[in-house]
C-alpha cells in the first residue's frame, strides 16, 4: 500500500523532472567541477594545458587509475575491496625481487599468478564464504601486508643492472609517443568499461550489486560472478605492480601502503556509489584524473604536496553537497 | 539456538572474544614466566590503551552503523598540537588538541547526518584532509616536547600501576556504564538497529550520532595527547592505520557493522586480544609481521564463526 | 447504491454521536501529483471505522498526515473539537494518535520494554534509564494486552505476533485515543489473528477510536463498525458495516462489481512435467509428495510458515534437500543452484517481489531480460535491438504499464511490477512456472489480469504451481490444490469439487492420519 503510493508518486516526479541546462549540470556535477578545476588551473599556469604537463599528470595517475577500475567492478557489484594497497605492495615486491633471481617473464608470471591467488582468495571469502567483504578486505590488509614483510625479512628489494633489462619498458618506455603506463591505464579501462556496459557478465555484476537476492532469484551464479570481481582487482592490481615496479625498478615494502584510500577516494569524486549496483569505468577514470590534476596543478602553483589532501577532503565535501540536491528529491519520493 | 547465539553474540554469557583472550593468555604464560607478571601486564594495558582509548569512541560510532576512519589523523593531528603548543602553555595545548578532536568529530557527525551520504565516504575524506593538515601545521616536522611535565606524565605510575593504564581502564568502564545505563546509549542502539522506528519514536538520530562522532573524536585526540606524552614527541605521520586496527578490535570484539549491535565489554576483549599476541609473540622473538597475519586470519576466523551461527538461527535461505 | 445515499448512511448512523476525531477537506500534493483531494473522515471513540481503498487511493499517505509525517496541502484535523497540527510524529504520539505500522518498526536488540518505551525512556539523574520503572510500567502494559512473554525478553527472540504485540504496547504509552492499524495481519497466521481481534475489541471497549486498514474484506466485516472507501486520492463514502455486504463495498472500491472467478474443470492433461517424491528439508518440511503436468495449474493452499515457499525453494534448487527426489519431465533433476533449476526449465516468480524479484534501480527492460541473458547475447555481447523485442513482446502481451523500457522498475505499481517479474520468466520459456503469491499487496484490476494470464499459460501447454495464501485465488485458478499444514501436504483436492470448509480443515492439520501421513482424497 505505502509502496504503491511512494512508486505512483516517484514516478510522476521523474516525468516533472525540471530539464534543461540545471538538471544537465547536476548530473554531470563533477565533469562540470573538473573544467572548472583545469580552467582556474591555468589561468595560473601557463604550463598546465601544455602537452608534456597533462601527459606527465596522466602518467602519474595511471598507477592509481589502473587499480582503480579494477576495485570499481568489486564496488559495482555490492563489495569493497581495501586490500588493493597491500596487494600492490606484495606485488611489487614479488616483481622486482624475483627479476634478478629467475629473470624479468617468469618474474612476472609468477607475480600475476600469486597475485591472482590473493584475489582468490578474498573472492572465495566474500563470493562462497559470503563473509561483509569491508572485514575481509581489511583483514587481507593486513595479513598480505605482513606476507611481505616476511617474504622480504623486512628490507627493500631492488634490480641490480637496471640499465640492462627490457623490464623498465612497462614503467618508463614510451609508445608512439605515449608512455606505456597510460597506454596500459587506456586499454584496461576501455576494456573494463566495454565488458561492464556491453556484456551479459557485466549486466549480472550490476544486477548483483543491484539487488544480490533478487539476482540469484534469477538464476545469477552470484558466488562466481563476485568472486570473479576480485580476480579483475586483483589482475589490475598486478598490472599496476609492472608499472610501479618497473619505474623504479626496486620497492620498498610498504609502497602500496594507503593506496587502497587514493583509490577509493578516486572512484568516490568520479561519482560512484559504494553502495553498489551502479557507477561507471569512466566516471571512476575522471575521479582518478582530478585528483592527479590537483596535484600537479597546487605542485606547479608551488604549494607542497599535501595540500593536495586538503584540497581532496574539501572536494570530497562538495561533491556531497552537490550530491544533496538529487538525494533531497529521493528523500522525498522514498518517505512519501 | 537461541542460547547459542547470545552466548557467541554478548548476551550475559561470556563473549567468544573473551574465551580467545583467556586462551592466549594461558599459552603465553606456559611459554614465558615474566608475561603474568604486573609489570608485562600494565605495559599491555598502557601499549593498548592507544588503540583501545579510540576503539572505545569507535564502538558507539559503530553501534550507530556508521564508521570512523578518520580517527588516525585525528590522533595524529592531536598529538602535533598538543607537543607544537606546548611552548605557550601546557593546560592551553591540551585543551586545544582535545577540542580539535570534538570538532573534527563533530564535522564529520554535522555532514552524515545533513547530508546523508555514508559515514564511510565522509570519514574517508577527513582521513585524507585531516591528514593534510597535520603536515601544514608541522611543516612536515616532528615536534618534541619541550615540558618535561609532559613527558613524565606518560611514564607516571600509581604504585604498581601506570597512570596511562589506569585512565584507559576508567574510560572503559565510564563508557561502558554510559552505553548500558543512559538514555544516549539505549539511543545508540536504537539508532543503529532501526533507525526509522527510532525517528518514528521522536529519538532525534542526527543529533545522536554527531554526538557519537564527537566522542570517538574525543577519545581519539585523548589517545594522541596521551601517545605523545609516551614519546616525549610527534610525528606527521603518527597514528597511520590507527582506523584499521582500532576497527580490527572492535569487529573482534563482536560488534556488527551493520549497526544495532555490540558492547564496550567486546570491545575490551578485542583489544586486549591484539595487545597479548603482540606483547606475547614479542616476547617469544617472533617478527612484528607475524602478528598481521595472524590477526588477520583471526579476524576471518571471527567473521566465520559468527556467520555459522547466525546462518543456523535464521534458517532462511542463503543467497 | 449511489453515492448520496452513500452519505446519507454515514449521517443516519450517526445517532448524534460526536466524533473524537475528524480530518476535514485535507489536501496533499506531491510534486505531480495529488495523493488526497479534499478527504474527510471521522471516528467515534469505541468504533472501528475501517479504511478502504485499492493499491494508490491514498490510505496510508492519509494515515501518515494523521500521525504527523506529512504535512497537508489544506484542511483541518479536529481532536476532540480542537484543531490541531501534527508535524511531528512524536506531537501525534503525544495527542493520543497511535499509528501502528505494517512494517515492523522494532529495535531487534533491544529488550521489549526498552521497545516499548524507544524514544521515551524513563529516567533518572544524569540521563541515566529507570529501569524499575520501566519494567513496572512495560509489564503493566503487558498484562492489559494478556501477553505471555516478559518485558525483559529481546525483541529478536521474539515471533512476528509476539512483535506486533509489542507494537501495539508501545501504542498504549500514551495512552492512547486513536489507534490505526495499517494491514496489521499481514503477517499474523490463522491462529494470531483472534488474538489481535481480542486486543481491538479491547481497546474499543475501553473507548478507544480505532482506523482499521485492510484488504482483507472478512476481517473488516467481522471487527467494523463503519466503512470509509477512498478511491484515487478522493474520498468516496461512508457505510454502516450492518447495512452493506461485500459486494456493495467492492463497487464503492473500483467503481464495478467484480466478477467472481469459477474454478476450473479438471480434464485430462498432458504428462508429469514435475513430480516430487517424499521430499525432505530437516527442520522445514518432510515428506512432499505431489505432481504437476503439463498445462495443468496446481494450487498450493496453506498459512504463512507451512513451509509453501520452502518447497518452491528446494525446487529451485535455492535450497538442499535432506531427502527425496525431484523429478523434471519424468528424470531426476540435479538442483544444486537456481541456476541449474533455470538451465532445466524452471522459473519461480518468488514471495517477495522487491526483495527477491526484481533490481529496483534498474530499467524495466533489463529487469526483463535478467533471467535470460543468453538468449540476447551473442558471444557474451548483448545485442540491445533483440532485448528491446523481447521487452516489447510481454510489454505489449501483458499490457504493462510503463512510460518507457528506460523507466527504473522501482517506480512502478506493484501490478506492473508483478507483470515485469512474469514476463522475465515468460521469456525463459519454462517447463515449470511457480508462482508464489502472485498477487500479494496487488490492486484488484491488476488481480485479475494476472489470474487470467496464469491460466491462458496453462492452456498453452505451460506446468503451472502456484502457491497462495488467498482462499479465492486457490479456488479460482487451480485445477488441482494441495493442501499444506505445518511443514507436510495434508490433502489433495479437485479445483471444482472442494468446499471451503474442507480446505480450511486442511491447512489446519484437522486432516491428518494418525501417523502423519495424508489421508485419501477428501473429494465429493
Amino acid at each position: 500500500m505505502a509502496s504503491a503510493e511512494h512508486t505512483k508518486q516517484g514516478f510522476m516526479l521523474s516525468k516533472t523532472h525540471k530539464a534543461g541546462l540545471l538538471n544537465f549540470l547536476s548530473a554531470q556535477g563533477i565533469l562540470v567541477f573538473f573544467l572548472i578545476c583545469m580552467f582556474a588551473f591555468s589561468l595560473f599556469s601557463e604550463q598546465f594545458l601544455s602537452q608534456s604537463n597533462i601527459m606527465t599528470v596522466v602518467r602519474q595517475a595511471s598507477i592509481i587509475g589502473i587499480i582503480a577500475v579494477g576495485v570499481t567492478v568489486v564496488i559495482i557489484g555490492g563489495n569493497l575491496d581495501l586490500s588493493v594497497g597491500s596487494m600492490l605492495s606484495f606485488s611489487t615486491v614479488l616483481v622486482v625481487d624475483l627479476h634478478d633471481k629467475i629473470g624479468p617473464v617468469g618474474a612476472i608470471l609468477v607475480m600475476f599468478a600469486l597475485t591472482l591467488m590473493l584475489g582468490a582468495v578474498n573472492g572465495f571469502l566474500v563470493g562462497f564464504m559470503r563473509l561483509n567483504s569491508l572485514i575481509v578486505t581489511l583483514a587481507m590488509l593486513s595479513a598480505i601486508q605482513g606476507l611481505v614483510l616476511i617474504y622480504s625479512g623486512g628490507q627493500n628489494v631492488d634490480i641490480a643492472n637496471q640499465s640492462e633489462t627490457w623490464f623498465s619498458v612497462f614503467g618508463q618506455g614510451y609508445l608512439m609517443g605515449i608512455a606505456v603506463p597510460v597506454i596500459i591505464f587506456a586499454v584496461l579501462a576501455i576494456i573494463v568499461q566495454v565488458v561492464m556496459s556491453f556484456t551479459g557478465y557485466g549486466r549480472r555484476i550490476f544486477a548483483i550489486g543491484g539487488n544480490p537476492v533478487a539476482a540469484v532469484y534469477s538464476g545469477i551464479r552470484k558466488n562466481w560472478c563476485v568472486f570473479s570481481t576480485y580476480l579483475i582487482s586483483a589482475f589490475c592490481v598486478a598490472c599496476a605492480a609492472l608499472v610501479l615496479g618497473s619505474r623504479v625498478m626496486g620497492s620498498q615494502n610498504n609502497v602500496g601502503q594507503g593506496y587502497e584510500l587514493l583509490v577509493l577516494a578516486g572512484i568516490i569524486l568520479g561519482g560512484t556509489s559504494l553502495l553498489g549496483g551502479a557507477g561507471s569505468i569512466w566516471k571512476t577514470v575522471i575521479g582518478v584524473l582530478i585528483l592527479g590534476f590537483i596535484q600537479n596543478g597546487l605542485l606547479l602553483l608551488g604549494y607542497p604536496y599535501y595540500t593536495q589532501w586538503l584540497v581532496t577532503w574539501v572536494i570530497i565535501i562538495l561533491a556531497v553537497w552537490l550530491d544533496l540536491a538529487n538525494k533531497r528529491k529521493r528523500l522525498l519520493t522514498r518517505h512519501s | 539456538m537461541i542460547d547459542m547465539k547470545r552466548f557467541m553474540s554478548g548476551g550475559a554469557a561470556i563473549q567468544p572474544i573473551w574465551v580467545f583472550v583467556i586462551a592466549i593468555t594461558i599459552f603465553f604464560s606456559v611459554m614465558s614466566d615474566y608475561f603474568l607478571s604486573v609489570g608485562n601486564l600494565s605495559n599491555i594495558l598502557v601499549q593498548t590503551s592507544t588503540i583501545g582509548l579510540i576503539a572505545l569512541g569507535m564502538t558507539y560510532v559503530m553501534i550507530n552503523g556508521n564508521i570512523d576512519l578518520s580517527v588516525g589523523a585525528t590522533l595524529g593531528l592531536a598529538a602535533s598540537l598538543a607537543v607544537g603548543l606546548q611552548e605557550y602553555s601546557l593546560t592551553l595545548a591540551v585543551l586545544v588538541a582535545i577540542a580539535t578532536g570534538v570538532a573534527l568529530g563533530a564535522l564529520n557527525g554535522l555532514l552524515v547526518w545533513k547530508t546523508g551520504v555514508n559515514a564511510f565516504i565522509v570519514t574517508l575524506g577527513a582521513m585524507i584532509g585531516v591528514r593534510g593538515l597535520i603536515f601544514v601545521y608541522t611543516g612536515e616536522q616532528s615536534f618534541y616536547a619541550s615540558n618535561f611535565a609532559f613527558s613524565d606524565f606518560g611514564a607516571s605510575t600509581i604504585g604498581p600501576i601506570p597512570v596511562l593504564a589506569i585512565i584507559f581502564l576508567l574510560c572503559t568502564l565510564v563508557m561502558h556504564l554510559v552505553l548500558k545505563k543512559t538514555g544516549h546509549g539505549r539511543n545508540t542502539f536504537a539508532v543503529g538497529g532501526n533507525p526509522e522506528a527510532a525517528l518514528d519514536a521522536g529519538i532525534r538520530i542526527g543529533r545522536n550520532m554527531m554526538i557519537n562522532f564527537m566522542i570517538v573524536g574525543f577519545f581519539a585526540a585523548l589517545a594522541g595527547v596521551l601517545l605523545a606524552t609516551q614519546m616525549g614527541a610527534s610525528t606527521p605521520n603518527l597514528g597511520r592505520d590507527y582506523e584499521l586496527w582500532t576497527i580490527t578490535a572492535v569487529v573482534l570484539g563482536g560488534t556488527k557493522l551493520t549497526g544495532g549491535f555490540g558492547s564496550i565489554t567486546g570491545t575490551l576483549g578485542g583489544v586486549l586480544a591484539i595487545g597479548i599476541l603482540r606483547n606475547g609473540m614479542n616476547m617469544m622473538q617472533v617478527p612484528a609481521f607475524y602478528v598481521l597475519v595472524i590477526l588477520g586470519v583471526i579476524l576471518i576466523s571471527v567473521l566465520i564463526i559468527d556467520q555459522k551461527i547466525n546462518v543456523k538461527s535464521a534458517k532462511g535461505v542463503t543467497v | 447504491m449511489n453515492a448520496e445515499a452513500v452519505t446519507q448512511a454515514s449521517g443516519a448512523s450517526g445517532r448524534g454521536e460526536s466524533p473524537i476525531l475528524s480530518l476535514v477537506n485535507i489536501t496533499k500534493k506531491f510534486p505531480g501529483v495529488i495523493a488526497l483531494n479534499k478527504v474527510s473522515f471521522d471516528v467515534r471513540a469505541g468504533e472501528v471505522h475501517a479504511l478502504l481503498g485499492e493499491n494508490g487511493a491514498g490510505k496510508s499517505t492519509l494515515m501518515k498526515v494523521l500521525a504527523g509525517k506529512h504535512k497537508p496541502n489544506g484542511g483541518q484535523i479536529l481532536l476532540e473539537g480542537e484543531e490541531k497540527v501534527f508535524d511531528t510524529p512524536k506531537r501525534a504520539k503525544k495527542s493520543g494518535i497511535v499509528l501502528i505500522h505494517q512494517e515492523q518498526s522494532l529495535v531487534p536488540e533491544m529488550s521489549v520494554a526498552e521497545n516499548i518505551f524507544l524514544g521515551s525512556l524513563p529516567k533518572k539523574w544524569g540521563n541515566r534509564v529507570d529501569w524499575k520503572t520501566l519494567h513496572r510500567d512495560s509489564t503493566e502494559i503487558l498484562d492489559r494486552l494478556k501477553c505471555s512473554f516478559s518485558s525483559k525478553d529481546m525483541v529478536s527472540d521474539l515471533s512476528i505476533a509476539k512483535k506486533q504485540m509489542v507494537e501495539i504496547a508501545r501504542a498504549l504509552v500514551f495512552t492512547p485515543k486513536i489507534v490505526v492499524f495499517d494491514e496489521p495481519t499481514a503477517s499474523l497466521t490463522d491462529h494470531e489473528k483472534p488474538v489481535l481481534y481480542d486486543i481491538i475489541n479491547t481497546l474499543r471497549e475501553q473507548g478507544v477510536g480505532i482506523v482499521y486498514i485492510s484488504h482483507r474484506m472478512d476481517e473488516i466485516f467481522h471487527l467494523s463498525q463503519r466503512i470509509s472507501v477512498l478511491r484515487d486520492g478522493e474520498y468516496n463514502g461512508t457505510v454502516n458495516t450492518a447495512d452493506t455486504n461485500e459486494d456493495e463495498v467492492t463497487k464503492l472500491m473500483i467503481g464495478r462489481s467484480l466478477e467472481l472467478d469459477h474454478a476450473s474443470k479438471p480434464k485430462d492433461f498432458g504428462e508429469n512435467m514435475l513430480e516430487l517424491r517424499g521430499l525432505t528439508v530437516d527442520g522445514v518440511f518432510s515428506d512432499v509428495s505431489f505432481n504437476v503436468r503439463k498445462g495443468e495449474i496446481v494450487g498450493m493452499y496453506g498459512l504463512v510458515g507451512a513451509g509453501r515457499s520452502e518447497v518452491a525453494e528446494t525446487i529451485f534448487g535455492l535450497r538442499k534437500p535432506s531427502a527425496g527426489e525431484i523429478l523434471l519431465d519424468g528424470q531426476v533433476a540435479r538442483l544444486h543452484s537456481s541456476h541449474d533449476a533455470v538451465a532445466q526449465g524452471i522459473a519461480l516468480v518468488p514471495e517477495d517481489r522487491k526483495d527477491q524479484g526484481l533490481i529496483l534501480g534498474m530499467n524495466c527492460r533489463d529487469n526483463m531480460t535478467l533471467a535470460g541473458l543468453e538468449t540476447v547475447s551473442s558471444k557474451g555481447f548483448m545485442k540491445s535491438r533483440a532485448e528491446k523485442r523481447v521487452y516489447d513482446k510481454y510489454q505489449q502481451a501483458m499490457k504493462i504499464k510503463t512510460p518507457s523500457w528506460r523507466q527504473k522498475v522501482g517506480n512502478l505499481s506493484g501490478g506492473n511490477q508483478q507483470k515485469i517479474v512474469i514476463g522475465k520468466w515468460l521469456h525463459t520459456h519454462p517447463k515449470l512456472l511457480i508462482l508464489d503469491e502472485p498477487t500479494r499487496g496487488i490492486d484488484v484490476g491488476s488481480k485479475a489480469e494476472i489470474h487470467a494470464l496464469i491460466k491462458e499459460l496453462a492452456n498453452t501447454g505451460y506446468a503451472v504451481l502456484v502457491i497462495s495464501s488467498e482462499m479465492p485465488e486457490v479456488l479460482g485458478v487451480s485445477n488441482r490444490i494441495i493442501a499444506m499444514y505445518d511443514g507436510k501436504v495434508t490433502a489433495e483436492f479437485d479445483g471444482d469439487a472442494v468446499s471451503e470448509d474442507a480446505l480450511v480443515q486442511a491447512i489446519t492439520g484437522q486432516y491428518v492420519t494418525g501417523d502423519g501421513a495424508p489421508a485419501e482424497r477428501p473429494v465429493a
